[in-house]
Parts: structure tokens; C-alpha cells; sequence
């Protein structure tokens, strides 16, 4: 609480967010890319909650935000595994490379 | 150095870490696991911050939920102790650079607009306040969003059973799911 | 004055002919198509002889022919002083065409009943020689230059469909294909000469471009004199080019490659186009433009002498050669070797223009007895069915007619007295004495040869063992014999017409007489040719083979026609087709398509490389969204203002 500048808890979320990115952009297997969204996902959680508590500590509203993106963060988890399992018993793989049916 | 700031450093140190740990282990059941202890730290963070609920929140849904959700569907699709393919070599080289050098731009840009506040202020966030101003429906209130949100829940229920639902026809010649 | 605008129906008539037996002929329509043909012709040339009457008679004014024009009708203005017309002149030297065209086709037509019975295709062979028949009279009777253009090259058509008559024989189509375009590459300078004449002239009708040029006063005269490329002047290149159309037409040296295979023809046709009409187009043209050569020196010696050599180069041939109708073909070049000299030194305006009048009076009986020739050539043919002289020999006794009308022509082509040769190639041989003596030596020689070679063939042909003989059909049917007789009384005839009260180059008569002291050279030369070549060839000898052998090269070189056919392949082959066709067709594909196809694959293989974006794969595609979001956000940033 004291003494830790913004900043400080604002690099480390960007610095998870660039891992979330990172993941996004190099797994082939698309369960670990959920996972990767998932990391990006609470990047931005947690920068909305320190920007709520450093700048406007008398209001909530980063407070509701955060709220709302878990709940939509794991909707969207649950369509998702619904969406990699049909997937899955089209091609019987879940490699991100094998799922090149929209190239030109 | 006093102890809130030994214990955020630990615990950003810790966050960061397992990240990169899950992003980058070749096993997925482990990848898994590593997400679990990083979302656990970003829990401890929230304690750290004072926002008790939203910890609390983030220990319910996310690692309760969606991770024991990521690791059913492991089972479902795959052996989970066999490794996973490396990634195309080209592209994580190019992935790293594009990694590093949007980290290092955005954390430029965060240096130079020179927050002021130290975060001192009082802060807090109990449960109470949140609940009424959720449900509030003057100016600040998140009525709205809520109700909306709620609908998505039901939406999003409805489409995952509809997607995931196996075709009456195809089910026979269906090969078993883990091979 | 009659009008003449009944002259209108003789061109007319065998147009008519042509088009009925063209559309409507059918296979058994095949003897009355003959029919139709003659009697038509028959008509026409009745006309001809009517209005040839109506003409020498009446037409005189001040003891001038007059030109009369029968009928003009504008039919391409091209600018306000210039425009192609149709329309008929009738002037001494087209009435005479009028003639003989039209009576040498009806021999042609008669003798063709006989001679083509039993062949194919015989609606169309008579339609050909009808359309030929209209395009030649057309020729003749052209008002003005453009319309004599159009009749030509009508007339080179007809002749490439009645060479290749017998389409499925490919030294016929081969020989069609070669005398049109051999004709059609000379009409491109007769075109082009054409154009600068007209242009100069400001005029396409030949009595204004004629009267035009000869003043030499009148601006046209002096503007085309005074214009000059490469040394010589405009007169001189228009009136060149426009000679070398007509040497095309009329074989000479070095255009002439195409008459001898002209010969693949039925022999009627050989007889009437070229024999008696087409050959002469190029000798018709130059006298009609003769008052405009006579302008310009330079042009009348190049005729000149194109002719005395061609004379000369045909008849070295004509003695080597052993098929019977290519003897007659180079006969037939050098007999229009002869026209174009006696042209090319003549001056204009009476007595000096003796050597024109000579050249139609030869023009006119060589049609006799030179299609006198074709068609008992024919008659022989059909007898032996073959071409070739050795397999002829003493003939006479089984074709009396046929011996005593090729004895007769033969005579009067060796310039014998009283036949018809001799008074036309009397007044020749003045005429060139008169005035080049080089030329007159030419000439002496030539009819030495001539009449050597024409005994040569007469001997083999009629004396000699006896050849073998396939059926018994006898010398040929009465219409095969009929013409034969009518053209021997025409060559005993023709001679004696007094050719100089009708035809002389400013169209006033005058008087000429045969000078006898002066015909003692050429006469006896003939005589002795004759009776060289009866020793040679009356009686089977070895002696023709001795003194070949003893000619050797020279003698392997004249059977070979000098090689003149095989330089042109060469030269179309390595020098045009290699040297400039081939390199052409190189840049064309590799540089012009080249560069189009270059410019093709080079889009496609960039469209390739911008299709490759579109992977399909989810992460590349992630990739890219992030490096746009990170480029928006250093614009937004840095750049908005």
C-alpha cells in the first residue's frame, strides 16, 4: 500500500499481458491458448483494480468492471471448450495448425 | 523496504513467473497447473490491494471454475503426459520480438505519463457497498450491465450445449474420443 | 457518229455467262455449259468485229482517231479532282484488243468443246474462262488507270483459277499459287507507280493525265519532273514501277518464272491467257501510256532493253527444253520481248513512231499464230497423252490438219514470208535498226533461235520415227479442228492487213511499205535455222546429243532455266525468311510476348506471395492483428493532432 508507486503494479500487468501474448501467439494446442487469453484476461484485471485504488479510491467502478469480466471471461472459457470439443470431433487433433480449412 | 512492499514484489515476481512457466512447459497437464498457482498469485494480489471480494471472487470462478474446466476438457480430447509439438520455430522467434518490444514501448509510454498517487489514500470495498450499488438504479448503478450479463450467462449456457451436442447421425460412426 | 454504247454488251456478256454457269452450274449441265459459253462468245465477238467496222470507219476527225469515251460513271470521289471512274474508252489500240480477245476466246471456247469432253468440272471451267474473257475486255477498255488496276488484278485471279483448274494435282496448285503472287508482288510497284503518277497528275483518267504530262509546260509536267528521289525524277520512278507491273503480267526478265509452270493449265487456257491476252496486258499498258514514256528516256530504255534480253534469255531456253508446251511458254516470252523493244525504241508521232505501230501489229498476229500453236499443241497432246517431245514422232501422217496448221504457225512465228510473222517482225527489226543498233543485233539473233527452235519441235513432233500411239481416236473432234483452220487462214491472213492506216502511236495513219532488201538478213538467218534444224531432227541422229555434250555447262545451265527459280528460293529462303523473317519472329515472341508475359507472371507470382497471407492458421493471423494494433497505437499516439 505504501510506497509501491502505480507504475509498478502497472508494469507487471503489462508484463502479463505480453506472456499472455506470447502464449497466444506460440501454442499449438488451443487449450493452452484458452489459457494464455485467461492470463491476458487478468492483465487487464488488475490494472483496472489499481488504477481504481490510486486515482479514484472513492469510487467503484473498477471494482464492477472487474466483476464483469470474470463472469464474461468464464462464459466465454465455457463456449470455447464447447466450441475445441466440436473441433475436435471433426478433425480428431486440436492442433491450431491442422485447423487450416480458411486459407485461400 | 517495508513488508506490503516485500510481499508485492514477491507475489508480482510469483505472478510473472508461473505465467511464463504456463505459456511455455511443454506438458499441458502442467501448463494447467502452473495456471492455477498464477491465477492463486493474482489472488493474493487482490488480498494485497484491498479488495477482498474480488479475491474471493477470482478464487471461485477462476480457479475453481474455469481451471477445473481447462483440465476436463485435457481429459477429454488427449493423453495428458504426452508432450505437446514445439512450436513453429520462425514463428516464436518472431513472436518473442514482437513480445518484448511492445513490453518495452508500453512500459515507456507508462514511465513517461508519470503517475503522481502512491496510494495513499483510504480505499474500501466492502461487500455491502458493492452489492447496493450494483443494484442500484440512480446514476452510478450497474443495474443494467447486470441484468445484461445475466442474460449472456443464459445465452452462453444455451450455445455451449448446443455446440457441444454430439449429431444424432454421426454419433455411430463416432471413433472413440481419446486415442 | 453511232454511239458505242452497245460496246457496253461485250464485257458484259461473258460476265453474264459467268455468273449463270457460276451460280446455277451443275454436273449435267456440263455440255450445255460449253454451249452457252460459245454462243455468248460468239455474240461478243460479233459485236467486237461491229463496232471495229463502226470505228476505223467513222471515227476520223482531221485524220485523227479520235478517243472516244461510250460510257463514264463516277463511282469513287476521292477529292474534288480526283476520283476513280468507270467508264469505256474506245481508242484504236482497244478496239483492236476488242478483237482479238474476244475472237481468240471463242477459238478457245470451241476448241475446248472437243478437247476437255469427259472431264469434270467443266460448268466451272467455262464459267473461269468467261470471267476471264469480261476481266480482259474490262482491261482493254478501261477509261481510266484505277479501273485498268482493278480489271488486272481480276484478271490474275482468273488466271490462278485456271491454271489450278486441276486442283488436285499439286504441281497445279503449286503453279497457281506462284503466277499470282510472282504477278501480285509486281502490282505492288504497278500500284505504287500508280500512286505517284495520280498524285502528281492530280488525275486517274487516262486523257487527262496524258494530257497533262506530255505538255511539258503544265504545272503537273514540271512538278513531276522537278521531283526527284535517289537521282532520278518522279516521271522516271512513277513510269518504272508502273513497268514493272506490266513485266509481271507479261514475263518479263526477271518476273517471268512464273510462265513456264503456267503451263500445269488445261492447254486451252495455256492458248488463250497465255498465249494471246494476259501475256499482252503488260504490252497493252505501256502503249496506252506511251505518250507519258516517251516523256522520259530513262524509263523507254529500261523497257527496252528489259525486252531485247528477255528475247533473248527466253529463246537460249526455249532450244534446251523437251516438253512441248514449256517451248511454247518461252517462245511466248520472247515473242513479248519482241513487243516491249519495238515500244521501247520507238519515238512518238508518225513515221518515228514506227516501232509502236510494230508492236501492236505484232501483238496482233502473234495472238494467231501463237494460239494457233497452243491449241494444235493441244490436239497433239491429246493424241500422245503426254507432254514430252521425245515420246512424239511422225505425227503428220496421223493428224494432217493439226501437221499443215502448226506447219503454217510455225513459219509464221520463224518470220517467214508471206505468213503474218514476217511483215510484223519486219517492221520490228526497222524500227530497232532505226534507232538503237545494239538492239537490232538482239533481235536478228533472237529470230535466228526462234525459228530453231520452233522446227526443232515442229520436226520432232511430226517427223522422225513414229511414236507409239494410245487409242484411235483419230485426230480429235470437229470442234477441236475448226478453230485450227479458222486461225491458219488468220495467220495466212493477218499479215496482210494494212495494220498502219489503223493503229499508230498519235493515232494518225501512215503509210508503210516492206523495205525487201532490208528483210534478206533476217529471212535468210530463218532459213538457215530451218534447215539446221531439219538436219538436226527430221531424221532420228545422235548429233542434238554430241553437240550438247560439246556445249556442256552452257547447255545443263539453259535446260535449267539458268537457275533462275532456284536463286529466288534461295533468297527467299536464307536472306528473307532466315535473315529477316526469323529474327522478327524471335523479338516478336521473346521480346513483345515476352514482355506481356513477363509482366503476366510477374502479377501472378505477387498475387501468389499476398495469397500466402491468408494461411488459415488462427496465430499468424493473431500476429498480424497485433502488429496492426501496435501500428494504430503509435499513430494515434505520436501522429494525432
Amino acid at each position: 500500500m505504501t510506497g509501491i508507486p502505480l507504475s509498478h503494479i502497472l508494469i507487471v500487468s503489462t508484463g502479463l499481458f505480453f506472456i499472455g501474448m506470447y502464449g497466444l501467439f506460440t501454442r499449438r494446442n488451443m487449450i493452452t491458448m484458452l489459457m494464455a487469453i485467461e492470463l491476458i484476461l487478468n492483465s487487464v484485471n488488475i490494472n483496472f483494480i489499481a488504477f481504481n485504488k490510486y486515482l479514484y479510491p472513492e469510487k467503484l467502478d473498477g471494482i464492477f468492471f472487474t466483476i464483469f469480466i470474470i463472469t464474461i471471461a468464464a462464459a466465454e472459457a465455457a463456449v470455447a471448450i464447447a466450441i475445441i470439443i466440436n473441433l475436435y470431433r471433426n478433425h480428431h487433433s486440436i492442433d491450431a495448425e491442422d485447423a487450416g480449412e480458411m486459407k485461400f | 523496504m517495508t513488508a506490503a512492499q516485500i510481499i508485492f514484489y514477491i507475489l508480482s515476481v510469483l505472478v510473472l513467473t508461473t505465467g511464463i512457466l504456463a505459456v511455455t512447459t511443454r506438458k499441458i497437464f502442467r501448463a494447467s497447473v502452473w495456471l492455477l498457482f498464477s491465477l492463486m498469485c493474482i489472488a493474493g494480489l487482490y488480498f494485497w490491494m484491498d479488495v477482498a471480494f474480488i479475491a474471493a471472487v477470482q478464487i471461485i470462478v477462476y480457479v475453481g471454475g474455469i481451471v477445473v474446466l481447462i483440465i476436463f476438457s485435457i481429459f477429454l480430447t488427449q493423453k495428458s503426459g504426452k508432450e505437446m509439438a514445439k512450436p513453429v520455430t520462425g514463428r516464436s522467434l518472431i513472436a518473442a520480438f514482437a513480445v518484448v518490444a511492445g513490453f518495452a514501448f508500453t512500459s515507456y509510454l507508462i514511465d513517461n505519463n508519470g503517475f503522481a498517487a502512491t496510494g495513499n489514500q483510504a480505499f474500501s470495498a466492502d461487500v455491502a457497498a458493492i452489492g447496493t450499488q450494483m443494484l442500484s438504479t440512480t446514476q452510478h448503478g450497474y443495474v443494467l450491465p447486470f441484468e445484461v450479463v445475466s442474460m449472456l450467462l443464459l445465452a452462453a449456457m444455451v450455445g455451449c450445449i448446443v455446440i457441444a451436442m454430439k449429431d444424432k447421425t454421426a454419433s455411430a460412426n463416432e471413433k472413440p474420443l481419446n486415442d | 457518229m453511232p454511239g458505242y454504247l452497245y460496246t457496253l454488251l461485250i464485257p458484259l456478256l461473258p460476265l453474264a455467262v459467268f455468273l449463270v454457269l457460276g451460280l446455277f452450274g451443275r454436273k449435267k449441265m456440263d455440255a450445255a455449259a460449253g454451249i452457252i459459253g460459245s454462243v455468248v462468245l460468239l455474240t461478243a465477238a460479233i459485236l467486237a468485229i461491229i463496232t471495229a467496222y463502226n470505228y476505223f470507219n467513222t471515227a476520223k476527225v482531221n485524220q485523227v482517231y479520235q478517243e472516244i469515251i461510250a460510257c463514264k460513271y463516277t463511282w469513287l470521289q476521292f477529292s474534288p479532282h480526283v476520283s476513280i471512274d468507270m467508264g469505256i474508252l474506245l481508242d484504236p489500240i482497244s478496239v483492236l484488243m476488242l478483237v482479238v480477245v474476244t475472237f481468240i476466246s471463242l477459238m478457245v471456247h470451241v476448241f475446248s468443246l472437243g478437247y476437255m469432253k469427259g472431264e469434270g468440272r467443266l460448268a466451272a471451267y467455262y464459267a473461269f474462262l468467261s470471267l476471264f474473257t469480261f476481266s480482259m475486255l474490262g482491261l482493254v477498255l478501261s477509261s481510266n488507270i484505277f479501273q485498268l488496276y482493278i480489271f488486272w488484278e481480276l484478271v490474275g485471279l482468273s488466271s490462278y483459277l485456271l491454271i489450278g483448274f486441276y486442283f488436285d494435282k499439286p504441281s497445279a496448285v503449286a503453279a497457281s499459287k506462284k503466277a499470282f503472287i510472282v504477278t501480285r508482288f509486281a502490282d505492288l510497284g504497278f500500284l505504287i507507280g500508280i500512286l505517284i503518277l495520280a498524285l502528281n497528275a492530280e488525275t486517274l483518267d487516262f486523257r487527262i493525265l496524258i494530257e497533262r504530262l506530255t505538255n511539258t509546260q503544265s504545272s503537273w509536267a514540271l512538278a513531276i519532273t522537278g521531283a526527284s528521289f535517289m537521282g532520278f525524277s518522279a516521271l522516271t520512278w512513277g513510269l518504272v514501277l508502273v513497268f514493272a507491273g506490266g513485266a509481271g503480267k507479261s514475263a518479263m526478265f526477271p518476273l517471268h518464272i512464273w510462265l513456264p509452270d503456267a503451263m500445269e493449265g488445261p492447254t486451252p487456257v495455256s492458248a488463250l491467257i497465255h498465249a494471246a491476252t494476259m501475256v499482252v496486258a503488260g504490252v497493252y499498258l505501256v502503249a496506252r501510256l506511251f505518250p507519258v514514256f516517251v516523256m522520259d528516256g530513262m524509263a523507254l530504255n529500261i523497257v527496252a532493253y528489259t525486252g531485247a534480253f528477255s528475247a533473248l534469255f527466253a529463246a537460249v531456253i526455249a532450244c534446251t527444253q523437251t516438253d512441248i508446251k514449256r517451248v511454247l511458254a518461252y517462245s511466248t516470252m520472247s515473242q513479248i520481248g519482241y513487243m516491249m523493244f519495238a515500244l521501247g525504241v520507238s519515238k512518238y508521232g508518225g513515221e518515228a513512231g514506227l516501232g509502236y505501230m510494230a508492236s501492236m501489229f505484232h501483238l496482233f498476229t502473234h495472238a494467231f499464230f501463237k494460239s494457233l500453236l497452243f491449241l494444235g499443241a493441244g490436239a497433239v497432246i491429246h493424241m500422245v497423252h503426254s507432254n514430252e517431245i521425245k515420246g512424239m514422232g511422225g505425227l503428220r501422217k496421223l493428224m494432217p490438219v493439226t501437221h499443215i496448221s502448226f506447219l503454217v504457225a510455225c513459219l509464221a512465228i520463224a518470220g517467214i514470208p508471206p505468213f503474218a510473222g514476217f511483215f510484223s517482225k519486219e517492221e520490228i527489226l526497222t524500227a530497232a535498226f532505226r534507232a538503237n543498233k545494239f538492239i537490232y543485233s538482239i533481235g536478228l539473233l533472237v529470230s535466228g533461235l526462234t525459228a530453231f527452235y520452233m522446227f526443232r519441235l515442229y520436226f520432232s513432233i511430226f517427223w522422225g520415227k513414229e511414236a507409239a500411239v494410245h487409242g484411235s481416236h483419230g485426230e480429235g473432234t470437229a470442234t477441236m479442228r475448226l478453230p485450227l483452220v479458222i486461225l491458219t487462214a488468220g495467220t495466212l491472213l493477218a499479215g496482210f492487213v494494212p495494220f498502219s492506216n489503223y493503229v499508230s502511236s498519235d493515232s494518225i495513219p501512215f503509210a508503210t511499205s516492206v523495205d525487201w532488201i532490208f528483210s534478206i538478213a533476217p529471212v535468210a538467218l530463218a532459213a538457215l535455222a530451218i534447215l539446221l534444224a531439219a538436219n538436226l531432227y527430221k531424221k532420228e541422229n545422235d548429233k542434238p546429243q554430241k553437240i550438247a555434250s560439246l556445249l556442256g555447262g552452257l547447255y545443263q545451265s539453259a535446260y535449267r532455266k539458268f537457275y533462275i527459280d532456284e536463286i529466288y528460293v534461295f533468297i527467299t529462303k536464307k536472306i528473307i525468311f532466315n535473315g529477316i523473317g526469323r529474327p522478327a519472329a524471335w523479338i516478336d515472341k521473346n521480346m513483345v510476348d515476352g514482355l506481356m508475359n513477363g509482366m503476366a507472371s510477374v502479377t501472378a507470382e505477387a498475387a501468389a506471395f499476398i495469397k500466402g497471407i491468408q494461411s488459415g492458421k488462427i496465430q499468424s493471423y493473431t500476429l498480424y492483428f497485433f502488429g496492426g494494433i501496435a501500428c494504430l497505437a503509435v499513430m494515434v499516439i505520436y501522429l494525432w493532432k
